[in-house]
């Protein structure tokens, strides 16, 4: 696929990472090693600093301590708002494909995007004239297109509607498994992260540090009511200290 | 024709109806006399005079003339400079206050000035329309610019946008919807300071035809002007509504 990296680098590493704002210490001593192709899902409690972290891995922010190795093109993926509001969904897509100089390899490359998020008949509509699960769909697309390697996903459906959601996760399923892609998700959804990653990172309140890994060895893409999703839900939420009604006196 | 069609031409006509019905009956009882308060057919008969002798014309061309000039320099200073202004925080703490001050001088203020740097005609009327619309055109981009999400100079910087394709893609279609708005609102005030230029700094235009009326007592002529600048003031935000109807910027004014 891509010739930024070679089998044997790993595409992104972090080493006792730590970082604070001023006083406020949101980081702490952080390590995590991401293989290439694999799909790592980061859950927490809400402002534990799971954004934190992945603008860390972005390199849109920097830590105060720690190292922090990156190969090959990241590519972010926003909760909402992402898309630009004044290009149609052509010139949004078309925005990952700029270093494509032939014209009609680009067109035919859009094309396909466009098939695959299935949104054919909806090139020249405006982010603002299409529902949340279309736009959150074009954002996939934009950051699929061309040769990136890494897609760092900052819940990217948490703005959508539970069915919506739902879908949303299958559609992103089918296009990793399209296009296959280094995936790292921060969310907190917990059935998210079951259902879709190789490996969840569990985070503690801040200043975060990673409580807990968990591996899931079912294959990709997985159903919602997979054996291997509900055990792994049911771990997360005991780790969690959450979601054990039966065992409330 | 439809009901909806009917009422949005039927009723503002029977307004303006109405509004003919009760000037003419004023201007019927001899409440003031005719040179004071014109009946609407004598206004009607000046205007068919004053459009034939061209004088007019002549006049509609000069003031939109200024008007253009003025407003179109101060925009293609005002937008670069607020849009640097917009980017540079410490350009920004620098000029703020003093765009602040200028932008609540009533550029009126600046008329004798005006006669006394540049004389009386088209470029004392350009310098004030310019002083109108300059600084509330660098203030609404400045703030415009500043408004911007970070987002999307994120995106910017993740697909490879810099320099002049990131301030061509990103930061100007970004403001262009607030600009738009600027421009509507800085446009109708240029429109009001033409006149009120003219009537003082100026030996043709529209406001200097109000005063020349005004001086000979011809009160329906004055009317026949008041009721041009009237209309073109409406057409001009008519032409730059256009502008709100471009694909690219009407997310600005949906949602």
């Amino acid at each position: 696929m891509s010739a930024s990296w070679t089998s044997s680098q790993i595409p992104l590493a972090l080493q006792d990472v730590s970082l604070s704002f001023g006083p406020v210490e949101v980081l702490r001593e952080i390590s995590l090693t991401i293989s290439q192709g694999e799909f790592v899902a980061i859950i927490g409690p809400s402002g534990c600093g799971k954004s934190t972290l992945l603008n860390v891995l972005s390199g849109d922010e920097k830590p105060s301590s720690g190292r922090v190795e990156r190969h090959g093109q990241v590519r972010m993926v926003y909760q909402q708002d992402g898309l630009f509001p004044w290009q149609t969904v052509t010139e949004n897509i078309a925005l990952g494909l700029r270093f494509l100089t032939d014209e009609r390899e680009r067109q035919q490359q859009i094309r396909e995007l466009v098939e695959l998020i299935r949104l054919e008949g909806f090139e020249n509509h405006y982010p603002h004239q299409l529902s949340g699960g279309m736009r959150q769909r074009v954002e996939l697309a934009r950051a699929l297109a061309g040769e990136s390697d890494m897609l760092l996903m900052d819940e990217p459906f948490s703005a959508l509607d539970y069915l919506t959601r739902l879908r949303m996760r299958g559609d992103l399923a089918r296009l990793i498994a399209e296009r296959p892609r280094t995936v790292v998700l921060v969310t907190h959804d917990i059935e998210e992260a079951a259902q879709l990653a190789d490996r969840i990172v569990v985070l503690t309140e801040r200043p975060a540090s990673i409580r807990r890994e968990l591996m899931i060895d079912a294959p990709r893409p997985r159903d919602l009511t997979d054996a291997a999703v509900v055990d792994a839900t049911r771990q997360i939420l005991a780790e969690l200290d959450i979601g054990s009604l039966s065992e409330v006196p | 024709m439809k009901a909806a069609t009917l009422r949005s031409i039927g009723l503002p006509s029977l307004v303006a109806v109405i509004f003919i019905v009760i000037w003419a009956i004023v201007s019927a009882t001899g409440v003031f006399p005719p040179s004071a308060f014109p009946a609407p057919d004598a206004v009607v008969k000046a205007f068919w005079q004053e459009a034939a002798s061209g004088r007019l014309f002549n006049d509609i061309v000069t003031s939109l003339f200024r008007v253009s000039c003025g407003f179109l320099g101060a925009v293609a200073l005002g937008i670069p400079i607020g849009v640097w202004m917009g980017q540079i925080f410490s350009a920004r703490i620098a000029f703020l206050p003093i765009s602040n001050f200028f932008r609540n001088l009533s550029p009126l203020a600046w008329m004798p000035f005006a006669i006394l740097w540049f004389g009386v005609g088209d470029a004392a009327s350009i310098f004030l329309i310019f002083l109108s619309v300059f600084f509330p055109v660098v203030l609404a981009t400045l703030a415009a610019v500043a408004g911007i999400p970070a987002v999307h100079f994120r995106v910017a910087r993740a697909y490879g946008l810099r320099g002049w394709e990131k301030l061509t893609r990103v930061t100007l279609p970004a403001i262009m919807p607030q600009v738009i708005t600027t421009l509507r609102v800085t446009a109708g005030v240029a429109w009001l300071v033409v006149v009120a230029a003219e009537m003082i700094a100026g030996r043709d235009g529209l406001g200097f035809a109000v005063m020349d009326s005004r001086n000979g007592l011809r009160t329906d002529i004055l009317v026949v002007e008041m009721f041009v600048i009237g209309v073109i003031g409406v057409l001009i935000d008519r032409v730059l509504v256009q502008l709100t109807t471009i694909p690219s910027v009407r997310w600005g004014y949906e949602r």
